[in-house]
């Protein structure tokens, strides 16, 4: 007979239930505090300090904002609030349109070399940002072969800014707008067709409005780079200030830390706003994404497919001249006078006067930020997204991870002088060491990082770890056999992205660095200073040449591995 | 700690559960639960999604923990066990399989890491590919299988070590029609042929009915019944129940005394014990049982109709009814294709329908 229902009294009093907790989830446990602890110490200690020096005077006594009435009192802070703001926006408006037409003419035409052009367009990625102002220099300096072009405008101030800014957010706005028009619904198109819905229309009512949130994020990303980057308007402002220049001078120039420390938060505070609308938009960008989605295949249409076509040479020979400039003038002995080829900025200038041990150093810092960097994100990423309980350490992991994004690198290095300089810190044995340079760049480009890993490990599916405990295997050696490897293409990208910015990054090194620590991006800052233009050229060559290389490899190994160790990915069905 | 089991009970119960509860923020997922699995049952878990079937069967895996309630598997109390340390093999809807490794390392996953000679394991692995039906599977990656195939590869993992306990969380449902009724075919043949202790989740009432030694209906956090398949179709105890499981028609009755419910202008007879007079209750009445004849036979029980619709199923026909008195719903009945040949059943013919009373349940 059917037992229906039955409402037994509990077995046992309806006290709370506590699960013994085993000694592996301890040490996940564990481990996922340890991250914590470390991103509390080596991201918001720095920003605290920042902080705190803000509101103290030179001795140290608290002085409230009185730091802030005397530096807003000063004209020249307005002007540099306003030029930052003015050149960043004029960056952007620029370089958003120009990118947008790039990926629209890589994703909706049939013209040829769309490969090539991709990959022109992403080589500023692989350069210093100083290497697109030396060669705006060469071109259209005192003694540039275009410089009647400016029709006596200098380059040296807002134009050569902008144009190198342009020059150097360009990939980072690309490679957003790109993914957001291959991210678009084939089918939307087919039903507008089928509605005879003229060209235009198509445009302004499906391809815009799919790439808005990318357009969004796209500006945010190049305006976020502008107002925080200070290689450029090192190099090319001449007299132009700006906000990440001015902490340069207040910390390097005039050792005024209160000061530096009270212009990083005012520099803080748009890119902050910028990581804000970014944020949210991102989130949107996902939501609209559907797992039907069908990619959109574009139709040839010979006048469209040509006039992209030809667009794309005019901007991918653009690119290629600032590119080419700077390698060329690495070649010859002295521009413009005498353009023989030679080698002595190598030879001369980089060796014999012991600079390229700076390179060197660039290349350790950089192996050493992808090799620790990536370890310590992935692993980072994999305990906040497959393992059990915790869940306020995980809140603050998910929070702290997503911080340096919004922190410029001139802030994060000022608060890594501020922090680990100071005498009671039991760290301060890192100041100038190769540690401190780690640690900083790993820091700086964590965010997206970790977003690159968490999304490979959302990918994986939940129960793995549900499966493993079932077989009674310890969650570590599933990480190791089964996570590790299915994740590895990711895992691979986030080392190389980490290598790539390590050899180029100089905002938060060069509060950091020593004489027997410089790093090859500060080193051309440094040649460029002392008029030393050739072999600065020749060191941003060289930077160029070993990403390339990373990359190259990259590549390779990426698909050895897809083809070989990996042949599960590309299964069919037997 | 937990009292020992029942003495009643003892014995033959494998599995105890009481009071189970387990709320999520504001939203009550199970209230206080109790449930025993004998040895070697197959018990399935049905309901609709967000009855907290998949939340209890979870439970019971050590993946979630109750805020309340007992478990004792085997006579061990494992309330407060971590998944690990519990004693249970566990197949998922997505088959979790590890992607990067062969269809033998996958089964041999767990083996490993008890130490096992390479010869032993390897043994096991080709023994258990060889009962799931996939004897040559072992070199190739989950990804050059089916679904199905798939599937049974995580069933011979989950059973690899020979778990007291398997637990089958919708393990049918990412698969497709025909698959799905092969596979639930060979999942409880392999079932009952190792008496292996095993707890199904499902939403399809079909998988539970063919499947299950008991099944456990569940709505809402609660369980509704409890019962063998029959009972739950024929006998269901609660108008949950009756709606839930198979096709039903539901009629608002008012009792007359006796055996007599007036339903609209009719008074139909119903074999079951006395109501109280003027009690409002619901009767239900399977489609199949009712019976549809074209020439009126004043037969007891039946009554004039006409035919509103016939919806043709393949084997059966779905026949909506009109009755002609007054104030009664329209019916539903279903009649075998034959049958419906036989008397040339079409829109707008009159007939009589006999609503036997046995097959007449009372809910309130």
């Amino acid at each position: 007979m059917s037992t229906p229902a039955v409402a037994l009294p509990p077995a046992i009093a309806p006290a709370k239930v506590t699960p013994h907790v085993h000694w592996q989830d301890r040490l996940a446990h564990g481990l996922l505090l340890l991250c914590c602890v470390a991103l509390a110490l080596f991201l918001v200690g720095p920003l605290a300090a920042i902080l705190v020096k803000s509101v103290q005077d030179k001795d140290g006594v608290f002085v409230g904002l009185q730091q802030f009435r005397e530096y807003f009192a000063t004209g020249a802070l307005q002007r540099s609030i306003w030029n930052t703001l003015w050149v960043a926006t004029t960056v952007t408006a620029i370089t958003i349109p120009l990118a947008f037409t790039y990926a629209y003419a890589l994703t909706r035409s049939c013209m040829r070399g769309k490969m090539v052009f991709r990959v022109i367009a992403l080589t500023p990625i692989l350069a210093p940002s100083l290497l697109s102002a030396i060669s705006f220099i060469q071109w259209f300096g005192t003694q540039g072969l275009l410089k009647g072009l400016l029709g006596g405008a200098s380059i040296y101030g807002p134009i050569g800014i902008i144009l190198s800014a342009i020059y150097a957010t360009f990939p980072h706005a690309l490679m957003i707008v790109l993914t957001a028009l291959l991210l678009s619904d084939g089918r939307l198109y087919e039903a507008a067709e089928s509605l005879r819905t003229p060209t235009m229309r198509k445009f302004f009512t499906i391809t815009l409005p799919g790439a808005k949130y990318g357009l969004v994020s796209a500006a945010m990303v190049v305006f976020s780079y502008t107002v925080s980057d200070f290689g450029i308007p090192k190099v090319i402002g001449g007299n132009f200030n700006i906000l990440a220049v001015d902490i340069f001078k207040q910390v390097i120039g005039m050792q005024n830390f209160n000061k530096g420390a009270v212009v990083s938060l005012i520099l803080l505070f748009p890119v902050v706003l910028a990581f804000l609308v970014d944020w949210s938009m991102q989130g949107r960008l996902q939501a609209q994404f559907t797992a039907r989605a069908v990619p959109y295949v574009p139709k040839r249409d010979r006048w469209f497919d040509r006039a992209m076509f030809g667009y794309c040479c005019v901007i991918a020979l653009l690119l290629l001249l600032v590119l080419g400039m700077a390698i060329y003038t690495s070649f010859i002995k002295l521009w413009p006078y005498d353009k023989s080829f030679s080698l002595r900025h190598y030879t001369y200038g980089l060796i014999d006067a012991g600079v390229i041990n700076s390179f060197f150093n660039s290349l350790k810092m950089a192996c050493f930020s992808a090799v620790f960097g990536t370890m310590f994100i992935f692993a980072a990423a994999y305990l906040l997204e497959k393992t059990r309980g915790v869940p306020l350490t995980k809140a603050a992991v998910r929070l702290l991870a997503a911080v340096p994004m919004a922190v410029p690198g001139m802030v994060l290095g000022l608060g890594y002088i501020l922090f680990f300089n100071h005498p009671d810190n039991p760290l301060n044995g890192l100041y100038h060491t190769m540690t401190i340079l780690v640690l900083s760049t790993i820091v700086h480009y964590y965010t997206s990082c970790h977003l690159t890993a968490v999304t490979a490990l959302k990918a994986l599916d939940n129960e793995f770890e549900a499966v493993s405990a079932s077989l009674k295997v310890p969650f570590y050696k599933t990480f190791f056999r089964v996570t590790v490897p299915v994740c590895l293409p990711a895992i691979l990208d986030i080392g190389r992205y980490l290598f790539v910015n390590a050899m180029v990054t100089i905002s938060a090194v060069v509060f950091l660095y020593s004489p027997s620590t410089q790093l090859a991006a500060v080193a051309i800052l440094n040649m460029d200073e002392a008029g030393e233009i050739g072999a600065a050229a020749a060191m941003a060559t060289l930077i160029v040449a070993s990403s390339t290389m990373v990359c190259v490899a990259y590549a390779i190994v990426t698909r050895f591995l897809l083809t070989r160790t990996q042949q599960w990915r590309n299964t069919t069905l037997a | 700690m937990t009292a020992p089991a029942p003495a009643s009970s003892a014995g033959t119960a494998f599995l105890h559960l009481a009071g189970i509860s387990k709320s999520f923020g504001k939203f009550e997922a199970l209230k206080s639960v109790a449930l025993e699995v004998k040895r070697g049952e197959m018990v399935v878990f049905l309901g609709p999604s967000g009855c907290g079937k998949t939340t209890l069967l979870r439970i019971v895996a050590g993946l979630e923990t109750q805020d309340a309630g007992s478990i004792v598997q085997d006579g061990r109390d494992v309330s407060r066990l971590p998944a690990i340390k519990r004693d249970y093999g566990i197949v998922f809807q997505s088959y979790a399989l590890f992607p990067n490794l062969t269809i033998r390392d996958n089964v041999a996953y767990g083996l490993v890491n008890r130490k096992q000679g390479r010869k032993a394991i390897a043994d096991r692995v080709r023994e258990l590919l060889k009962l799931i039906g996939l004897p040559d599977a072992g070199p190739k990656y989950p990804g050059q299988l089916s679904g199905g195939q798939q599937q049974r590869i995580a069933l011979a993992r989950a059973l690899a070590s020979a778990p007291g306990l398997l637990l089958l969380d919708e393990p049918l449902s990412a698969l497709d029609a025909i698959e799905r009724v092969r596979l639930r075919g060979e999942i409880r043949a392999l079932q009952q042929r190792l008496g292996v202790t095993t707890i199904m989740v499902t939403h399809d009432q079909e998988e539970a009915l063919s499947m299950a030694d008991r099944i456990v209906v569940m709505n809402a956090g609660r369980i509704e019944q409890v019962g063998t398949p029959r009972e739950i179709y024929e006998f269901p105890a609660t108008a949950f129940v009756a709606d839930f499981v198979g096709k039903i028609n539901v009629l608002s009755a008012v009792a007359e005394g006796g055996s007599r419910f007036r339903v609209g202008a009719l008074s139909l007879t119903v074999a079951r014990p006395d109501i109280t007079a003027g009690t409002a209750v619901k009767l239900y009445l399977r489609p199949e049982e009712i019976g549809v004849h074209v020439n009126g036979a004043a037969k007891l029980d039946a009554w004039p109709a006409r035919v509103a619709k016939v919806e043709f199923l393949g084997a059966f026909c779905l026949v909506g009814i009109a009755l002609d008195a007054a104030d009664v719903p329209p019916l539903v009945a279903n009649v075998p294709r034959q049958v419906a040949d036989g008397i040339g059943l079409a829109a707008g013919q009159a007939i009589t329908v006999s609503l036997p009373p046995g097959a007449m349940r009372v809910l309130g």
